[in-house]
């Protein structure tokens, strides 16, 4: 999914220049002459026949299911699936557990969010300053780890900080005082937890950092040497130049890993061997462990319609930038 | 003098900001290295409390065991059949839908561009729920042919998406300059377009080729433990006897390798394919 975005900051034109008005429909619309009105149409049907069947349909279920009592038995067609309403959500949101697993799961993408967007913010004013070879270097490493497959970065991970062999502490143990070999980074939630922020981060960051750096270059020079003919320091610079120019590349950045990040999966799940323990529980681990592990699929689509629910806002914002960015062309 | 002070005055910086950066190099380079270094080191030296960080040694023992542990060659094959054909049903359907949202001005055009975009943003966990029951009531489960129609959906909004940024970027003139000197509509898409498309069609194949491969909760949860593929076969990498982590560094290497050579030459093909467009204003 992550590629679709990787390309469109590219597209962001340069914002000094007017885009032209679209030369919207010059020609007679007696020339269009295959199919007429029908042909866009009859293109599209493949494709929002797929879309409609796969997505369209399951969402739907969702729903429905979220409203129903839909257990091993329904699964199997012993007993019909019976409608009961918001019992559900009642349970799920009267639950302690659930809400501690949204605070944690709130906090966690919080936290990787802010990382993410500020390391990578600094990454690319970094990568502007160092020479050329060494940028190339940092950027082909970025990219290789961009590339990286999810489960594999994972993987490395886990043998990265594991207990008695991993690399993490053998490091850590060389530090004067400290003696870190044998520690499990997985006995508490929190610890375990910032291990997998860690992972997430390393793994988003260098999008950011591509996509910041292809912003840069189109921050006017002659805007940035006004603000230093006025007086601005480089932080006056980056304050009131860079940010407002990055504005819109910042905030489709921004939305779109808040919602990778609310929507965790992989890293978490693989990391704790497919069962990972209530401190680790995440929405969509959570959700998945209701449905399949508990058997309880309708609570488990509840859980994941609210799931769903809390990022609608964040999505809408993500929505209105890229249909800016769509109008200019 | 004052050049003088000037140059020291730039260099000095500089200087300062490398090392920084040399910095940055290793530490997001560290988790790489240290795959590679596994893989390729001697299965005795990777359990080593206090590791060198230095190669002991080269060895391609712990590949022959990670074949060895669990079959290899199917989920890798069963994973190319997906990947495949989820591409060439994808980049021919998305390719026609991109065309009508491109090439086309007509009632509904913004729906059709916002629904995309938002099925795009639809938390894929969320609906493994609906999905893993809608294919057992089709008789789906466990087959590479559910599997593939699942993929579908997540690699088509991306590939319209992407294939309607390069063909915006394909002049229109060009087509009716084909259209005026007597070729049908069909035939200017095909003589004009199609060629200018290609590589982009390319470098939009293997990055749904990619996103596809290294998919993991929906080839975990629609096939069978004997139907597995290849990130799950690399997900379930622990052996009865504990965990060997030099056979599964070496099965990490071989599952990353391919991938992150394909993106690292498309990655920037892509990139420079749209940026080249985004000038032209």
């Amino acid at each position: 999914m992550s590629a679709a975005e990787t390309t469109t900051p590219a597209k962001v034109p340069p914002p000094r220049q007017a885009p032209p008005p679209p030369p919207k429909d010059r020609r007679p619309r007696g020339q269009r002459t295959s199919g007429g009105a029908l042909a866009p149409w009859l293109l599209l049907a493949p494709c929002l026949l797929i879309l409609a069947l796969v997505m369209g349909y399951p969402l739907a279920r969702l729903v429905s299911l979220s409203f129903q009592k839909f257990g091993q038995s329904q699964l199997w067609g012993f007993q019909p699936a019976e409608t009961v309403g918001f019992d559900n959500f009642a349970e799920v949101l009267g639950d302690g557990e659930f809400w501690a697993v949204v605070v944690r799961t709130i906090v966690f993408a919080a936290g990787a969010v802010v990382l993410t967007m500020v390391i990578g913010m600094a990454l690319a004013l970094l990568l502007q300053r160092v020479s050329g070879w060494l940028k190339m270097l940092i950027n082909i490493v970025l990219v290789a780890s961009w590339g990286m497959p999810v489960i594999v970065a994972t993987t490395v991970f886990k043998w990265l900080f594991d207990s008695d062999y991993g690399v993490f502490n053998a490091l850590l143990s060389k530090l004067p005082g400290v003696e870190m070999v044998g520690h499990n980074w997985f006995a508490s939630g929190p610890e375990g937890l910032a291990v997998i922020m860690l992972l997430v981060i390393w793994g988003a960051v260098p999008f950011v950092v591509i996509t910041l750096s292809a912003g840069l270059t189109q921050v006017p020079k002659e805007l940035e040497e006004a603000a230093r003919l006025d007086g601005a320091g480089s932080w006056g610079v980056f304050r009131f130049v860079t940010l407002p120019v990055l504005k819109p590349i910042i905030v489709m950045l921004t939305t779109l890993s808040v919602i990778w990040d609310m929507g965790v999966f992989p890293q978490v799940f693989v990391m704790r061997g497919g069962h990972p323990e209530p401190e680790f529980q995440v929405l969509n681990t959570y959700s998945y462990d209701r449905a399949f592990v508990v058997n309880d699929y309708g609570q488990g689509s509840a859980i994941a319609l609210i799931t769903v629910l809390l990022l609608l806002g964040v999505v809408a914002v993500y929505m209105r930038q890229m249909l800016k960015i769509g109008e200019v062309e | 003098m004052s050049t003088l002070t000037g140059t020291r005055r730039r260099r000095n910086p500089r200087l300062g900001w490398n090392l920084l950066g040399l910095l940055v190099f290793l530490v997001a380079g560290f988790p790489l290295y240290w795959m590679l270094n596994t893989a390729f080191k001697p299965a005795k030296d990777a359990i080593d409390p206090d590791p060198s960080l230095l190669p002991t040694g080269l060895t391609f023992d712990n590949f022959g065991r990670a074949l060895d542990i669990a079959d290899f060659w199917g989920p890798v094959g069963r994973s190319l059949v997906v990947s495949l054909a989820v591409v060439v049903i994808g980049v021919a359907v998305g390719l026609l839908a991109a065309l009508a949202i491109s090439r086309f001005a007509f009632r509904g055009r913004k729906i059709v561009i916002v629904g995309i975009l938002a099925v795009q943003m639809v938390p894929l966990v969320a609906m493994i729920i609906p999905v893993f029951l809608l294919l057992n009531d089709l008789g789906q489960y466990d087959r590479l042919t559910g599997l593939i129609i699942t993929y579908l959906t997540f690699i088509l909004p991306f590939t319209v998406w992407t294939l309607r940024g390069f063909i915006v970027n394909i002049p229109k003139e060009l087509e009716e300059a084909a259209m005026v000197d007597g070729c049908s509509r069909t035939g200017a898409f095909l003589r004009v377009v199609f060629p200018l498309l290609a590589p982009g069609m390319v470098a939009t194949s293997v990055y749904g080729f990619i996103q596809a491969w290294n998919e993991y909760l929906y080839a975990l949860m629609l096939l069978s433990q004997k139907n597995q593929t290849a990130t799950v076969w690399l997900g379930n990498f622990t052996t009865k006897h504990g965990t060997e982590y030099a056979p599964m560094m070496a099965g990490a290497t071989m599952m990353a390798v391919p991938i992150v050579a394909l993106f690292l030459l498309v990655q920037r093909k892509m990139a420079a394919g749209l940026t080249a467009g985004a000038v032209k204003g």
